[in-house]
């Protein structure tokens, strides 16, 4: 045979991917010292993943085509954190993923300072190369330990006018991560008047205990579910004082608030009407979870065992 | 192992939980049973007993009993004065399990002088010692993983892992009174 047939042939058994690469496919994949990490993109949809097993896994997602759209729910329904403090000063975000909730807070509070704590070293440089994260004078990131960094963070007396708890791994989030302590230390690097929001699942079994745990240290909380997703996004508002003396909040006030800030919103395809409205049901509501099951602390956790009971 | 397991869980709230909070731990247990097994033979050379056995499983189950009282404040402790979390994390797995282990880890050597009557046997005797040891480590990490954290709190674990010690050192103890008469 001759080369130039060999070459041909080679040629030929090539897979055709490279030319498909920039519309399908897995454009990046490594195992990190705690997860394994996929970028995909489907179309315009490139995704961040931590397994491939599940197709439930992705992490964050950015639309090519129109890189602010908040791809995901959870981002989206994040965004109610706003209604309660249009202008925050100084954030945390526990969990960076593919960086969209520090990117769109940066330019939507352009005068706020953002920590992100992020403990996998390879999710900064993939959120870097491939979702456009990136990092300036007051968006920092901070590889660490979330439990670390928030004790530490307490020790310097940091505070914080809005918390946004977001760290997943390939499971679920790391069981540290969902005890009482951690909350309460949580808790206290908020301001007076600071905002908690958690990202979490309402899917499993373990909606309950995660349920209790923030009942436990905030009291009531406003618990905001949409029937179309497995998404649960806890809101609590002045979350440092007892739930009792909470100001509380008025659709009407909610409302006028969402409608100051549509304008800015509408790049990210958040429907903050709706989602005021939505939370301003979901604060009157009761408790949809079993109240008896036991919260999770450091003593007791085993979170992702309790998921499929 | 039940041990190891729980110290990851210990750790993890001031340490958090990355791979070095696991080095730390793996680290300091091999180290410390090394010079237990170390310990544990020179022990033995001086007039074994059951007795002086029992009182090695009593001297590890009283030494863990601060792990379930003092855990907190002593990581409170190092966690203020140590910055990285790397050597905090390794500070702290000597000071809370060094010595238990250093201890428990003299248990082994001291059972093949106990249990070896003749040289012949001496082989057949640690063979089945390492099956028992690291059958129990294994049967250990299964449960503690598996189950004992669905069920129980970290330290009521901590309390059964000392009511066995201490359980050992009785009928240790014991036998060595019997056997006596």
């Amino acid at each position: 045979m001759s080369i130039r047939l060999l070459l041909l042939l080679l040629l030929f058994l090539t897979p055709h991917a490279s030319a498909e690469a920039d519309k399908y496919g897995v454009l990046h994949e490594e195992r990190s010292l705690y997860t394994r990490i996929l970028v995909h993109q489907n179309k315009d949809l490139l995704c961040l993943k931590f397994t491939l097993v599940r197709s439930d896994s992705n992490q964050s997602c950015k639309d090519l085509a129109q890189p602010k759209r908040m791809v995901f729910s959870y981002a989206q329904m994040s965004m109610a954190a706003l209604l309660f403090n249009p202008n925050p000063d100084r954030i945390l975000i526990v969990g960076l993923g593919g960086g969209t909730l520090p990117m769109a807070l940066r330019e939507l509070t352009p005068d706020a300072v953002i920590d992100t704590v992020e403990i996998d070293p390879a999710v900064i440089r993939v959120a870097t190369d491939y979702f456009g994260y990136r990092t300036d004078a007051q968006n920092l990131i901070f590889t660490e330990d979330a439990r670390v960094f928030g004790k530490r963070a307490k020790i310097k007396g940091q505070r914080y006018d809005l918390i946004i708890l977001d760290a997943f791994n390939g499971d679920y989030i790391p069981e540290h991560l969902m005890t009482v302590e951690y909350l309460q230390e949580m808790r206290d690097l908020l301001t007076p008047d600071g905002t908690l929001v958690a990202n979490t699942f309402s899917s499993s079994n373990l909606y309950h205990h995660e349920s209790n745990s923030y009942r436990q240290v905030f009291g009531d909380f406003i618990n905001y579910r949409r029937q179309d997703t497995g998404n649960r996004v806890i809101l609590i508002p002045q979350a440092q004082r007892n739930s009792d003396t909470r100001t509380p909040l008025s659709e009407e006030l909610l409302l006028d608030r969402a409608r100051a800030l549509e304008a800015d919103l509408r790049p990210y395809d958040v429907p903050i009407v709706r989602i005021a409205a939505d939370v301003a049901i979901a604060a009157g509501a009761k408790p949809d979870w079993n109240l008896r099951k036991r919260p999770l602390s450091d003593q007791y956790s085993p979170a992702n065992l309790l998921r499929k009971r | 192992m039940s041990l190891e397991l729980l110290g990851g869980r210990i750790l993890a709230p001031y340490f958090g939980s990355g791979i070095y909070v696991w080095g730390s731990i793996i680290t300091i247990f091999m180290l410390s049973l090394s010079i237990g097994y170390l310990l544990g033979g020179r022990l033995s050379v001086h007039n074994p007993s059951s007795s002086r056995f029992a009182a090695i499983f009593a001297v590890a189950a009283v030494l863990l009993l601060p792990l379930t009282i003092y855990a907190q404040g002593i990581m409170e402790f190092i966690f203020l004065r140590v910055e990285d979390p790397r050597y905090g994390s390794l500070v702290t797995s000597i000071v809370l399990f060094g010595l238990p282990t250093v201890i428990l880890g003299m248990i082994s050597p001291y059972s093949v002088r106990l249990l070896v009557d003749n040289v012949a046997e001496s082989g057949r005797v640690a063979g089945s010692l390492y099956f028992v040891s690291t059958l129990g480590s294994a049967i250990g990490t299964l449960m503690t993983s598996f189950y004992f954290v669905l069920w129980f709190e970290v330290n009521t674990i901590i309390i059964l892992l000392i009511g066995c010690l201490a359980l050992l050192a009785a009928l240790a103890f014991t036998a060595d009174r019997i056997f006596a008469k």
